[in-house]
């Protein structure tokens, strides 16, 4: 065994609040309850991913879940990601459409620069995009040079808004990885909310070199590859923990306030042919009560603001 | 400091389960229950110690450390809800540095006559390559802590994030601590060789801790209430014979979630429902312990070692 430096029993952030300046300490159930349109008790904010895996994506500083796996060429992970992109998404849409749901779809760059027609659908079922970088082969990371991760966040809100027409205001990150700078770096080019920090179910400032933006959590445990391929948990599981969550919220919401169910779903994982009755079932229970409120990242965080 | 590795951690005599004095607890409860949530604080961009990287990809990995944030903003007061409701007292695994970051976690609990105990400064400064010089310095530290954010006596410790030395419980032993919580090998307690003093290990299990059966072993909500049941069903059973404890040890940035909160909040009133049931705290374990047990079963043990 080494010795530790001293240093390790310094401890320079304990004070009250957050050992960081990027938000202030908050309890949620502290704040004033904040209330939706038209009275609605809880939002509905369906996050689909679509991503492209490159087939030389390499190593990177950290393995990719999803990522390639196996040996040059990896065709078993690079067109079972790929799947996600030519059905999955629009067994997904199919779903949301017949419910009257839309989402905000985060998509890699990539995807608008190979799939326009994809992007076409998009727009064509009102849904919202959501900046989710170039693509899953180029993470933000701590440690990487700022002008690298510049140029990836310019290309990416630069090719979508391209594009989709669309003004691109929110940022989540490929596999939700950020460094340092990429808040401030995405505030720079014109992103008002990002989603990689789930410390909260509600829209709180976020302090960037711009100025504040929000943060707008998009849980991470609600979520169809956390749920179905990291825990390996089932279509059942699936299920019923999504309406365990919404009936939690729900029931708070009549006291508490308005609530915000985030589900993320990927292409991918919830498209596949066997999990899309698994989505019916889970999406139609939710829309079939009163007081739900189908909404884009955006709206939420506009209707947070007022 | 111990360069050498032992064979057997020599912390514990064997006891076989049906062969010890009989242990009772107070009212003849069958089951002494407390729940050990932990209120901790990750740190954004903490030191590193040569022995354990704090986070698993380049700082800042905001993900785990944002999750673990949301146990403090969010969670927590769902999870202190729910214990109200059932009429339980927490017994807190904390991290004293909340003490500082989040005094008004720390005033919730205090007011509810909530158990704080030591796991230690923050959850990413490990115990590991400390020298006895700075453990001590951090037990110090923790023990000051505590008093002055709640005038209590630290009874209790549970390693920063389960990271332990050598000479760990000897030192707990020598600064008064009466439990440990990093010994998982038995249903009650028992005592633990130390160099002076004395010390007991309190049951605090992995196998009913949210973090191994929710994310580790990817259980559901609804399967961990089923787990948790099931293993107080089995205690209470065995415990009409003696006496056993069982612990739910707790981070409120998983139970808080609304999809577990509620299959969980069913699980306390299922518990605290029976009425041969101790529904206590771990220094209330420990404290009646001492009083009513320790020398029994030091002494049997010592008799089977031949002394």
């Amino acid at each position: 065994m080494s010795d530790l430096p001293d240093s390790y029993l310094e401890y320079p952030h304990r004070s009250h609040g957050m050992d960081h300046d990027r938000y202030d300490w908050s309890m949620m159930v502290k704040r004033a309850p904040i209330k939706w349109p038209n009275g609605a008790r809880v939002a509905l904010w369906l996050v689909p991913t679509v991503e492209w895996f490159p087939l030389d994506m390499g190593g990177g500083p950290f393995a990719i879940p999803g990522g390639m796996a196996r040996a040059y060429p990896d065709y078993w992970n690079y067109t079972t990601r790929d799947y996600g992109t030519r059905v999955g998404i629009y067994r997904i849409m199919k779903v949301l459409e017949d419910l009257g749901l839309k989402a905000s779809v985060a998509m890699n760059s990539a995807i608008a620069e190979r799939h326009p027609y994809l992007v076409e659908e998009v727009n064509r079922l009102g849904w919202e995009i959501l900046a989710h970088g170039v693509d899953m082969g180029h993470p933000h990371y701590g440690g990487m040079e700022r002008e690298d991760e510049d140029a990836l966040v310019r290309q990416a809100l630069g090719t979508l808004r391209d594009v989709s027409g669309q003004a691109v205001r929110g940022w989540l990150s490929p596999i939700r990885s950020q460094s340092a700078n990429t808040p401030d770096l995405v505030a720079a080019q014109g992103v008002d909310y990002i989603c990689d920090w789930v410390n909260d179910e509600l829209p709180y400032e976020f302090r960037t070199a711009s100025g504040a933006i929000h943060a707008l959590p998009l849980a991470n445990e609600i979520d169809d590859q956390q749920m179905l391929v990291t825990l390996g948990q089932s279509e059942a599981d699936f299920v019923e923990q999504i309406k365990d969550q919404f009936d939690w919220l729900y029931k708070e919401a009549e006291n508490g306030g308005g609530r915000i169910m985030a589900i993320s779903l990927h292409s991918w994982v919830s498209g596949q042919a066997y999990r899309v009755k698994m989505l019916k079932e889970a999406l139609g229970y939710i829309a079939g009560h009163d007081g739900v409120w189908s909404a884009t990242g955006a709206e939420i965080v506009d209707a947070f603001k007022e | 400091m111990a360069s050498e590795m032992k064979r057997d951690p020599g912390l514990y005599d064997y006891s076989p389960l049906f062969d010890r004095p009989k242990i009772t607890w107070p009212n003849g409860a069958r089951v002494a229950f407390w729940v050990a949530p932990n209120i901790e604080f990750y740190e954004l961009e903490p030191p590193n110690n040569p022995t354990r990287k704090p986070w698993a990809k380049p700082i800042p990995d905001v993900v785990p450390y944002a999750h673990r944030d949301y146990g403090n903003r969010v969670g927590f007061w769902r999870m202190m809800e729910a214990m109200d409701a059932a009429g339980i007292r927490g017994s807190v695994s904390l991290n004293v540095a909340v003490c500082e970051h989040h005094p008004e976690v720390i005033e919730a609990c205090v007011e509810r006559g909530w158990e704080l105990f030591s796991h230690g400064i923050y959850n990413t400064r490990y115990t590991y390559n400390m020298t006895e010089a700075q453990e001590r310095a951090m037990m110090e530290d923790v023990i000051a802590t505590i008093k002055r954010a709640s005038g209590q006596d630290v009874a209790g410790w549970l390693s920063p994030s389960l990271t332990n030395t050598p000479q760990t419980m000897d030192l707990l032993a020598e600064y008064g601590i009466k439990y440990t919580c990093d010994l998982f090998h038995d249903d009650q307690p028992q005592p633990v060789n130390v160099s002076s003093g004395k010390l007991i290990s309190v049951p605090y299990s992995l196998e009913m801790n949210d973090i191994p059966v929710l994310s580790m072993a990817g259980n559901t909500s609804r399967r961990y209430a089923e787990i948790l049941k099931a293993n107080f069903d089995q205690l209470y059973e065995e415990g009409a014979e003696s006496g056993r404890v069982m612990c739910i040890p707790l981070h409120p940035f998983l139970i808080g979630q609304p999809h577990r909160i509620g299959p969980f909040a069913e699980v306390l009133q299922y518990i605290t429902g029976h009425d041969d049931v101790w529904v206590t705290t771990g220094r209330e374990i420990a404290d009646y312990y001492y009083e009513h047990h320790y020398d029994t079963v030091a002494a049997a043990l010592k008799a089977k070692r031949g002394g």
